[in-house]
């Protein structure tokens, strides 16, 4: 009896065992791929790369992320694309004209194919923008389609997508009206929400985009994507079929999925990685002081700012005398080199330096002058009807994260010790973080703007209506004014102008304190060519090379 | 015996629409929401994913519908990861997240009952002291950091080990180590007491008077007894190395489901949250209920009745 337990117990046991899984299949066809894919190395050039999570969605439309967006880029290609400095040139599009008032735009495509052999063509264009425009659809970033006629009142559910002013002329002419001379429209259709989509194999498989692995995942882009497995890998595989693929180095691109950067960190050292940067993994803030040492950090200026927005509706951030005491109190030097120590660039306005026309910071007030900060404080106080700095109490809102915190914390003692001023801070999770930012119940908050487009348009709108991403509660006439006339301008540096002249109005009124305007930071193994990050933070797999 | 199962996966089933419910209402009290989004959408949009989610109905429709739902094991479509099915996630995720479980437990009990052992067999003597004092290094060390050490130590430096993944037996051994080492020293420190004490007891000293080797004595005799409260431990660690696996997973980049687990409550994906709670409470349920049956297995004056009419 007992040995017969004790075989029932061995028996289980091992059945249990046998179930154990080390990645099963996937893995040994993931295995399996890679010892073929090194055997046909020689002349097949393979990088690995990481990135923190399953990209959030594999549909152009859906994407939202960095992430995303780096696998669209390989997989996808719009009208035009980026070049590795991160200005458009034509892509899909063989020939692009611009009607005199700028507001037409007329393409002839070039004869290129989907990887399953169809042609693309202009119907693919108007079915996927307005797939994407569609509210049922529900695409966080169809508001990029919003230049184009019609657009706008398609996706807020008042008009109709016969209205989209989209048009497929013919097979290979795409027609498209916008609502004003968009200077960074060639900019605009790089970007992802812009990508075609095969609207033949759409029509037939509206979930094409849930399978990765299967058949109908079908692209126009430089890579395939080959496999797909959730938390552990995508591996991209060169598209023979591209049109430009004779200027396509790289053969395979392996993706681990790791999120823990220090882990990430370990594996570039060991050589399982060749690269750590935007828009893949990022570099453990650690390690910057060693990678600085050894000279293997490059660091490039990006398009975004890091601010905090204070809540003018606020009974005491209405007031813009404290608004600019505190903004001018932040020791963003020290700040940088103490803490971020990704030799970012102390931010005095709301405009990043990538932009054309702001490249220089403009000194809307010196930073770290305490005499001015003081004076500010003692106008606004008095206003207030408040004797003593210490009767102020600010409470400066962040959204959970350790660099948030070390941000804040800083912060908080610089205006404790410069200016008197009782700090609390309040950090939640960010799904929360965002809501509480919606509803206005912070008073200053923690706010990160990178660019979707390199031009100054894309910050200074942040501001333009109060509803939206707008989290300050401010709103000015003469503002909206500027911006307006910018729009409809057609003269670029008239145009400039207005925009420099927008960023003054608002920067006098303080509604944000801007802090600094963020850097690209990457390393990357010698071997690896053409592979820095644009002001976007974009690097476009199709250009890097490999040189053993 | 069959009885007694009967009964207690009643229980189950009562403690399960229990955990069901108080997930559901604390989920939807926590503030957030699954689509707050930094570029903030046009109404018309929030609307339609609402509706599409079904989180425009009233409180209790979702709720009615939750339950019959999760009776059906279907869990629905992830709110963050629009393209994933809940159970697919759970499908992928947990076979992995098992077997770096069971290889953990596997070493937390084979090595921490040996380690025991042999502390009690030498008592005062210097392979006790050595064992009390990996047993106290690896109660106090928490699991992350021996990751890390052991990945830094014996991965980069020494590259025995691969760094992180998931691609075949030699990359579960540095995370199954790591996972394992807590509990291990645990059962370590209750096998050396309970072997003390029975080495002490009656029937002990009963059978070395009659002559039987030392080594049928301890196993046959002593360990036998004394590993029952290593067995009660058991559920506890299972729960512990579910948990535990989150940090371990992370750190080695495996893509098990530890952490939808716990990213699923940051990103207030519901339908997730559901998924992994209901799974794993199962699980646990489970597990509790496999402990309890092999008690009997190893002791036999633990008998399993149902309820109180139960006969002997």
């Amino acid at each position: 009896m007992k040995s017969f337990k004790a075989l029932l117990l061995f028996l289980t046991l091992t059945l249990v065992l046998a179930a154990c899984n080390f990645g099963g299949d996937d893995s040994g066809n993931g295995g399996g791929e890679e010892g073929s894919s090194s055997s046909e190395g020689s002349d097949g050039k393979t990088i690995n790369l990481s990135i923190a999570s399953d990209p959030p969605s594999f549909h152009p439309a859906l994407a939202t992320d960095t992430t995303s967006g780096a696998i669209m880029a390989s997989v996808f290609e719009g009208l035009t694309r980026l070049d590795p400095e991160g200005n458009p040139e034509p892509a899909m599009a063989e020939n692009i004209d611009v009607s005199e008032d700028k507001k037409t735009y007329t393409y002839t495509l070039r004869d290129a194919q989907w990887s399953n052999g169809d042609p693309v063509t202009a119907d693919d264009f108007e079915y996927a923008w307005k797939w994407a425009l569609d509210p049922e659809n529900a695409s966080d970033y169809a508001y990029q389609l919003y230049y184009i006629e019609g657009a706008e009142a398609y996706n807020s559910g008042e008009g109709s997508a016969d209205d989209v002013a989209v048009t497929a002329v013919d097979e290979k002419t795409l027609e498209v009206q916008l609502v004003n001379p968009t200077p960074y429209f060639d900019e605009l259709t790089a970007f992802y929400t812009y990508y075609p989509v095969n609207s033949k194999m759409a029509e037939e498989n509206p979930d094409w985009h849930t399978d990765p692995n299967g058949e109908n995942y079908i692209g126009n882009g430089p890579f395939n994507l080959e496999s797909f497995t959730s938390s552990d890998e995508i591996v991209l595989q060169k598209n023979d079929d591209y049109w430009d693929s004779e200027n396509v180095a790289l053969q395979t691109v392996n993706i681990d999925m790791v999120e823990s950067e220090s882990t990430a960190l370990k594996m570039y050292e060991g050589g399982d990685l060749d690269y750590l940067g935007s828009p893949f993994n990022s570099i453990d803030l650690n390690a910057l002081d060693k990678f600085k040492d050894n000279g293997t950090l490059n660091v490039s200026d990006q398009a975004g700012t890091y601010m905090y927005v204070f809540n003018t509706q606020d009974e005491i951030m209405q007031n813009k005398n404290i608004r600019e005491a505190l903004t001018i109190a932040i020791d963003r030097e020290g700040l940088i080199n103490n803490v971020t120590k990704g030799e970012q660039e102390p931010a005095t306005g709301l405009v990043p330096l990538t932009m054309e026309g702001f490249e220089e910071p403009e000194e809307y007030f010196e930073p770290g002058n305490m005499d001015d900060a003081k004076a500010a404080l003692d106008a606004g106080l008095e206003e207030l009807g408040m004797e003593d700095p210490s009767e102020l109490s600010i409470a400066l809102s962040y959204n959970t994260s350790e660099a948030h915190a070390a941000i804040a914390q800083f912060v908080q003692q610089g205006w404790k010790e410069n200016l008197g001023i009782d700090v609390t801070l309040d950090n939640s999770e960010w799904q929360v973080y965002l809501e509480a930012l919606d509803a206005g119940e912070h008073q200053v908050g923690r706010y990160g703007w990178l660019a979707d487009f390199n031009d100054p348009v894309n910050f200074l709108e942040i501001f333009k209506t109060e509803e939206g991403n707008n989290n300050t509660g401010w709103t000015d006439e003469e503002y909206i004014s500027l911006l307006d006339q910018a729009s409809q301008e057609t003269d670029e540096a008239a145009r400039t102008e207005l925009l420099q002249e927008a960023e003054g109005v608002f920067m006098e009124d303080f509604p944000i304190a801007p802090i600094y305007f963020y850097t690209n930071l990457s390393v990357h193994e010698d071997k690896v060519k053409n592979m820095t990050p644009d002001p976007l933070g974009n690097v476009q797999l199709k250009y890097v090379d490999i040189e053993e | 015996m069959v009885k007694y199962i009967g009964q207690r996966l009643i229980y189950i089933i009562i403690a399960l629409f229990i955990i069901i419910t108080a997930t559901f209402f604390l989920m939807r009290l926590a503030p957030g929401n699954p689509f707050a989004s930094e570029r903030t959408v046009p109404p018309a949009i929030q609307e339609s994913l609402n509706e599409k989610y079904g989180l425009d109905d009233p409180w209790y429709v979702q709720y009615g519908e939750y339950l019959v739902n999760t009776v059906q094991g279907d869990f629905g479509t992830s709110m963050k990861y629009r393209y994933r099915e809940t159970n697919d996630m759970i499908a992928e995720g947990f076979p992995i997240s098992m077997t770096l479980g069971l290889e953990a437990m596997f070493i937390a009990v084979g090595m921490g009952v040996l380690i025991g052992t042999i502390a009690a067999l030498f008592h005062n003597k210097w392979p006790d002291y050595l064992m009390s004092l990996i047993a106290v290094i690896g109660i106090s060390v928490p699991s992350f950091v021996m990751a890390s050490i052991l990945q830094y130590y014996l991965a980069l430096k020494a590259g025995w080990f691969p760094i992180a993944g998931w691609e075949g037996f030699i990359y579960s051994i540095l995370p199954a180590v790591a996972l394992a080492s807590t509990p291990m020293a645990f059962i370590a420190k209750l096998t050396r007491s309970s072997m003390l004490e029975e080495t002490n007891s009656e029937y002990v000293k009963m059978a070395k008077a009659k002559g039987i080797s030392k080594w049928v004595v301890v196993f046959k005799h002593a360990l036998r007894n004394a590993l029952l409260p290593v067995v009660t431990y058991l559920a506890p660690l299972t729960a512990g190395i579910i948990t535990g696996s989150f940090v371990i997973e992370e750190i080695f980049a495996i893509p098990g489901m530890g952490k939808y687990f716990v990213t699923s409550i940051t990103n207030r994906d519901y339908t997730v949250i559901m998924g992994t709670t209901v799974f794993y409470s199962i699980i646990l349920l489970l597990a509790v209920l496999l402990v309890d049956i092999l008690y009997s297995f190893i002791d036999p004056r633990i008998k399993l009745r149902g309820g109180k009419s139960g006969g002997k």
